[in-house]
């Protein structure tokens, strides 16, 4: 009988935060769901806002804090490092990493570290170490984490991964505002946008959508002429090529004469 | 102005590429070399994925060597039999050069012996090309007469001889046959057009004369770029015809004015000229080698 009545209390206990979880949730909107690159494409900003819905007044102990995250589509990445060997600087060891996102933006209220849990982060792959996919070791798996990091360091310098912390606005821990700015170096796909909402620590909603990225018009054009009539890209390059070649010498010819 | 590359994926300043073609199409029209030696590190820099780079690049020079030649043909300078000849010889060469490749790919590490032995050989080449065309400006300056560069060497004593005109010579077939297949070989396995060794080959190994060469070097390179950019726009759809567009905006200028550049310069002028530019590449992929990277690691498509 006791037994019995402990293990409703805990399920009761198990039950309440879920029930607080539904009692807050997500209301967003984005600039645009969808990106054209057009020929002078030269990257975009994004503007993510949105507002908390709630039915209770907020809990004054633990302020409410918002996540942001923007994700490109997954492909595989091969890192290589070299080594000095006999004097001279070689490539020695690779490691290929089946799935890392080709962008990733995350930007946050405050520190993510601390407006996250580590056992939520893994939950939700939020932070950008996590947001990388398997990790495939040729040899001796010791290092991966070194191939990961400058995987995470060299897309940092060219922009293709942010962290930024403190970027998101919120008033009055109901209205919240950011901007996520796309490099001129996207990759074509479906890039998803979360957005997370914690109180001390813990995901309290989660909202998803996505923006797509496609070429239009020329680019469109030729992308897909390259890939699915190789032969005839192929002879029209050159085509171009000896037109060019010719014109410039008839040019010349020309300009000589007079 | 910036413009985005629909196979590069890559948004990118158009007069910086035209300045960047233009540039490698003086080099071009003046030495009978492609430039992808020069395009290559340049385009990496940019951002420009390599595989996009090495394969664009190739139907860029199809373009400058296309207008380096018309402009050396209205001057009389394309050697066209010996062209045909040293040709029949590089289609051979690439063929086996393929060949070998993939044989050295299934053996590994092949990308460091390439490296290694191009370095060596470019750098022999270019001493012994340094040091040649100084003697002949130092032997003019002391003696106003013109050096005639006629000697009689095993090139002369094979069979199956052939005249060719425009370059002056009356040789055997073979050499020329020979030089073509090393040349086709080399490309195939270095991925470079490979005027870089023709030049130098045509003109201490043939005999043939050095405003001659220029002109049918580019001729030889026209073809084995064209072949080039078919195989990468079937194989590895890798070739931007945006980039290409840009970059042959700028190389078909330049190798006008590096055809007028280089005829009014002389012969050894042109080759100490043209052997300097040779060992300042070799000490470029020499200090690669021997300098540590400010980063240790790069990054590269998936699934190689």
């Amino acid at each position: 009988m006791m037994r019995r009545a402990l293990a409703l209390l805990s399920f009761i206990a198990l039950l309440v935060p879920a029930a607080a979880r539904a009692q807050e949730a997500v209301v967003a909107g984005m600039s645009q769901n969808r990106v054209s690159i057009t020929a002078n494409f030269d990257g975009s900003e994004i503007l993510i806002f949105g507002a908390v819905k709630r039915d209770t007044p907020p809990p004054p102990d633990k302020p409410l804090q918002v996540i942001v995250t923007v994700s490109g589509p997954q492909k595989p990445v091969t890192v290589r490092r070299k080594e000095h060997r006999y004097g001279i600087w070689i490539n020695t060891a690779a490691v290929e990493i089946a799935a890392a996102p080709t962008f990733y933006a995350v930007a946050t209220t405050g520190p993510l570290e601390t407006i996250l849990d580590k056992d939520e982060d893994r939950k939700y792959k939020v932070s950008i170490p996590l947001a990388i996919g398997d990790v495939k070791m040729p040899e001796e798996g010791a290092d991966a984490q070194a191939f990961i990091q400058a995987l995470i360091r060299i897309r940092t310098r060219s922009g293709l991964y942010q962290l930024k912390p403190g970027s998101v606005n919120l008033s009055q821990e109901t209205l919240f505002d950011t901007s996520v700015a796309l490099p001129s170096a996207l990759t074509e796909g479906r890039y998803t946008t979360r957005i997370l909402l914690t109180r001390g620590g813990r995901v309290v909603d989660e909202f998803r959508t996505s923006i797509d990225v496609r070429k239009v018009g020329l680019e469109k054009f030729l992308y897909t002429l390259a890939h699915e009539r190789p032969l005839i890209y192929g002879l029209f390059s050159l085509f171009i090529a000896i037109v060019a070649g010719w014109g410039a010498s008839v040019i010349f010819a020309r300009l000589k004469q007079r | 102005m910036p413009i985005y590359l629909p196979i590069a994926e890559i948004s990118v300043d158009a007069f910086l590429l035209v300045g960047l073609g233009g540039l490698v199409g003086i080099l071009s029209g003046m030495f009978g070399v492609g430039g992808g030696f020069l395009m290559t590190p340049l385009l990496f820099f940019i951002g420009i994925p390599p595989a996009v780079a090495v394969a664009t690049e190739a139907n860029q020079i199809v373009a400058s060597s296309f207008s380096g030649v018309l402009a050396h043909l209205r001057r009389r300078t394309v050697d066209l039999k010996m062209g045909l000849v040293l040709l029949a010889g590089g289609l051979v060469g690439a063929f086996l050069g393929i060949q070998l490749f993939n044989y050295l790919k299934s053996l590994g590490q092949v990308d460091l012996l390439v490296k290694l032995s191009y370095v060596a050989f470019l750098s022999v080449v270019g001493v012994l090309m340094f040091v040649e065309s100084l003697r002949a400006i130092l032997h003019a300056r002391r003696s106003d007469a013109v050096a005639t560069r006629r000697r009689h060497t095993w090139v002369h004593a094979l069979p199956f001889k052939m005249k060719f005109r425009t370059s002056g010579l009356y040789i055997s077939a073979i050499p020329p046959l020979l030089v073509g297949m090393a040349v086709g070989i080399l490309a195939a396995i270095m991925g470079v057009g490979g005027g870089f060794i023709m030049v130098p080959a045509m003109i201490y190994i043939l005999g043939m004369p050095t405003k001659v060469v220029v002109g049918t070097s580019l001729l030889q390179i026209i073809f084995v770029t064209a072949f080039t950019t078919l195989a990468h726009a079937t194989t590895n759809y890798t070739v931007d015809i945006g980039l290409a567009l840009l970059l042959m905006a700028g190389g078909v200028i330049g190798a006008q004015l590096g055809t007028r550049l280089g005829l009014k310069l002389k012969g050894e002028q042109l080759r100490i000229l043209l052997a300097m530019l040779v060992l300042a590449v070799v000490g470029k992929l020499g200090l690669d080698l021997l300098v540590e990277p400010l980063e240790t690691f790069s990054l590269g498509g998936g699934g190689e």
